[in-house]
C-alpha cells in the first residue's frame, strides 16, 4: 500500500501480532481511497435519514392528495399508494431502517464472535460442539432461515433483528474462529498460559485485541448484508412495523405495484438503500485491504 | 483419503446436518402460537370441529411420534397437503423447483463464462483504466441487495425508460411459453453472482500469470494467445471452481426475493406464499428442499475445492 503511515502501531517493523491493533488499522484503512468514499456515501444516508424527519414538509402519516399521482400539485414527487407524500415519507422512512440494521450487526457480530472465542480457544468437545451447530444454521440461506423465523413468531421488530442475527451468527463464528485459532498458537498467548493466566482473561486480553483486523472487516460486511436483508424483509412485507409506519422497505413493498405510474415512491428508497450498501461496503473494502497490508485484491 | 471416500464422507455428514435441520424445521412448526386446526378452520370454527381436525392431524400425539411419522413421510415422498389449498404439497413443489431450477441454470450457465472472461480481461490489464472500472464495477454490484438491482432493471428496461421486456411473469401460461420474462430475473441474478466469481478469476489470474511456468513458457517461445489460452487459463479456472459452486449455493437463497419481485412461479415466490397464508406443511417441504439443495452444493463446492488443490487431498481434509 503506497499510503502507509510511517510510524505508529501499523508500522511493518512491529510485531505481527499488533499489527492488527485498531488505531493503526484505522489510519491505515483512512488512507485507502474508497474508504473516504464509502464513509461519505454512508454518512449521506445516514444524514438524510436522522435529519429528515425534521425537515419533511408533510407528517408521516398524512393525506395530501389522490393516490399515485406522480406530480400532484404541493409536492415533491407526487403522493403514494393511498394519497400520502412520498418525499415526507421518504425523509421519515430512513431511521427505522439504520437502527434495525444496526441492532442485527451488533447482536450478530457479537454472538458470532463469543463463539468464535469460545470455540476458537478451548481445543476440546466444546469446539466440535459450536462448530457442528453453525453446520446446522449454514444449511439455509440466511433468508431462508429468516422467513422460516418470521413464520413461526410473527414479524415484530425485534424478531426481524433476531431472525437476521441469527442468519450473521454462524457465518461470523466461522471467520472469526479461523482467525483466533491463527493467533491461539503465538508466543505471546503461550507466555501468557505459562504465566498460569485463566483462559477468559486470555481470550478477551491476547486474543481479541489480535482480531480486531477480521472483526472490523466482517462487521462492514455484516452491516452490508444486514441492511440488504432487514430492507427485503420489509420489501416482502415483513418489516413487523406498524403498517402505516414510513420505511424504506416498507414503502418498496407498498408502491411496487404502482411502480409504472408513481415510480419515485419505489426508486427513492431503493436508491437510499443502494447508497447504503455501496457506502459500508466501500468502508468494509478499504479496511480489509488495510488489514491485509496491501492495496491489491483481497484474495478470497 | 481417495476421491470415494472423501465423497462418502461429505455426503454423511450432509445426511445427518439435514437430519438435524428436519427437527428444526419441524420443530419450528411446534412452537407456533395457536394450533394448526384452527389456522385450518378459521376462527368461528366450533370447538367439535377442532376437535375432529385435531385428531385427523395428529395434533394430540406426544411431538417425537408427530416428527417421526412426518420425517417418514418426507423421505417416502409423501409431503402432506397445503393447509390453503388442500393440494398435495408435492404436485404444488414439482412444477415450481422445474421453474426455480430453470431460472437458476441459466443465471448460471451465463454468469460463470462471462464472469470468466471479464477476470482475466481484468488480469491481464492490470493497473490500466479497465481493470480499475472492472474492480469498481464488481465491488458496486457486489453490494447492492439483489431486489435493488431487480428494480433498477425493471425501470430502466420494463417500465420506466425501454419497454423491451415484461417486469412480471404471467400466470396462465408456462414459463417456457414466455421467454422473455426470464430475460430481467436472469440478469438480476447474474449481476448478483458475477462479481465474487469475477474478482475471484482476477486474483488467480494475476498469480497464474506471475508464476514461473508461464515466465518459463513465454521465454521458449511460446506465441501469447497460447500462453494464456493453453497454459494460464486452465491453471486459473481451478481454484475458481469453488467460487462458482459457492455461488450456485447463493442462488438458492438470492430466488427467493428475485421470484418475490418479478412474480415468478417458484420455489422462492413459493416460500413466501406459505409464510404469509401460515401454511405449515408447504413452507416445512420448500424449506426441506432449499437446505437439501445447499447442502449438496456446498458439498459439491467442497469436492471441487479438494479436486482443484491436491495438497488438501492429501491433508486428510
Amino acid at each position: 500500500m503506497s499510503g502507509a503511515p510511517p510510524l505508529g502501531g501499523g508500522g511493518p517493523s512491529v510485531d505481527p501480532g499488533t499489527a492488527d491493533l485498531a488505531p493503526g488499522l484505522l489510519r491505515r484503512s483512512w488512507a485507502v481511497g474508497r474508504t473516504k468514499v464509502g464513509l461519505a456515501l454512508t454518512l449521506l444516508v445516514v444524514a438524510v435519514a436522522v435529519v429528515g424527519p425534521f425537515v419533511a414538509p408533510e407528517s408521516e402519516t398524512g393525506f395530501v392528495g389522490l393516490a399515485n399521482v406522480r406530480d400532484a400539485p404541493g409536492t415533491l414527487f407526487g403522493t403514494d399508494n393511498i394519497g400520502r407524500d412520498v418525499w415526507s415519507r421518504f425523509l421519515y422512512g430512513g431511521i427505522s431502517l439504520l437502527w434495525l440494521s444496526a441492532l442485527c450487526t451488533i447482536i450478530g457480530v457479537g454472538s458470532g464472535l463469543l463463539v468464535a472465542l469460545l470455540a476458537g480457544y478451548s481445543r476440546t468437545w466444546v469446539d466440535e460442539v459450536l462448530m457442528r451447530t453453525t453446520d446446522v444454521f449454514l444449511a439455509f440461506p440466511a433468508i431462508v432461515l429468516a422467513l422460516l423465523f418470521l413464520a413461526v413468531f410473527q414479524p415484530q421488530p425485534w424478531t426481524v433483528v433476531l431472525t437476521v442475527a441469527a442468519g450473521h451468527a454462524p457465518r461470523v463464528a466461522r471467520v472469526m474462529r479461523a482467525a483466533v485459532l491463527d493467533v491461539a498458537g503465538r508466543d505471546y498467548v503461550r507466555s501468557a498460559e505459562s504465566m498460569g493466566l485463566r483462559r477468559w482473561p486470555i481470550r478477551l486480553g491476547d486474543l481479541l485485541p489480535n482480531v480486531t483486523g477480521p472483526l472490523m472487516v466482517e462487521s462492514g460486511l455484516r452491516l452490508t448484508y444486514s441492511v440488504g436483508l432487514v430492507a427485503g424483509l420489509g420489501f416482502l412485507g415483513l418489516s413487523g412495523l406498524e403498517a402505516d409506519q414510513a420505511d424504506w422497505g416498507q414503502m418498496i413493498n407498498e408502491n411496487r405495484v404502482a411502480f409504472e405510474v408513481q415510480p419515485w415512491a419505489v426508486l427513492l428508497p431503493v436508491v437510499a438503500i443502494g447508497l447504503l450498501t455501496v457506502g459500508t461496503n466501500l468502508v468494509a473494502d478499504g479496511i480489509a485491504r488495510a488489514a491485509a497490508g496491501t492495496d491489491r485484491e483481497v484474495a478470497e | 483419503m481417495t476421491l470415494g471416500r472423501l465423497v462418502g464422507r461429505r455426503l454423511l455428514i450432509g445426511a445427518f446436518i439435514l437430519a438435524v435441520v428436519s427437527v428444526l424445521v419441524f420443530g419450528a412448526s411446534l412452537l407456533l402460537p395457536g394450533d394448526a386446526a384452527r389456522a385450518v378452520l378459521g376462527r368461528s370454527a366450533s370447538p367439535d370441529r377442532l376437535e375432529i381436525v385435531r385428531a385427523q392431524m395428529h395434533l394430540d400425539d406426544p411431538p417425537l411420534l408427530r416428527y417421526l411419522s412426518w420425517a417418514g413421510d418426507l423421505l417416502t415422498g409423501d409431503l402432506g397437503s397445503s393447509t390453503v389449498s388442500q393440494e398435495p404439497v408435492l404436485d404444488l413443489i414439482a412444477g415450481r423447483s422445474g421453474n426455480s431450477l430453470l431460472l437458476m441454470a441459466i443465471a448460471a450457465l451465463v454468469a460463470t463464462p462471462l464472469s470468466l472472461l471479464l477476470g482475466t480481461w481484468s488480469a491481464l490489464r492490470r493497473d490500466k483504466a479497465a481493470d480499475h472500472l472492472t474492480s469498481m464495477g464488481t465491488l458496486v454490484l457486489a453490494s447492492l441487495p439483489e431486489f435493488v438491482v431487480g428494480i433498477v432493471l425493471i425501470f430502466v428496461f420494463s417500465t420506466g425508460l425501454l419497454s423491451w421486456f415484461p417486469a412480471v411473469v404471467s400466470s396462465t401460461e408456462g414459463i417456457l411459453e414466455q421467454p422473455a420474462v426470464l430475460v430481467l430475473p436472469v440478469a438480476t441474478l447474474v449481476l448478483a453472482v458475477s462479481p465474487y466469481i469475477t474478482r475471484m478469476m482476477r486474483a488467480t489470474m494475476l498469480e497464474v500469470l506471475d508464476s514461473d511456468f508461464v515466465h518459463q513458457a513465454r521465454m521458449n517461445g511460446v506465441p501469447e494467445r497460447s500462453v494464456l489460452w493453453r497454459h494460464a487459463v486452465p491453471n486459473a479456472i481451478g481454484p475458481v471452481a469453488q467460487v462458482i459452486a459457492l455461488q450456485l449455493a447463493y442462488l438458492a437463497g438470492g430466488i427467493v426475493l428475485v421470484e418475490f419481485l418479478f412474480d415468478y412461479p417458484g420455489i422462492g415466490e413459493g416460500i413466501i406464499t406459505a409464510v404469509d397464508a401460515r401454511d405449515i406443511p408447504t413452507l416445512q417441504a420448500l424449506v426441506m428442499l432449499v437446505a437439501a439443495f445447499y447442502v449438496l452444493v456446498n458439498l459439491l463446492a467442497d469436492v471441487v475445492g479438494v479436486l482443484a488443490n491436491p495438497r488438501l487431498r492429501t491433508a486428510g481434509a
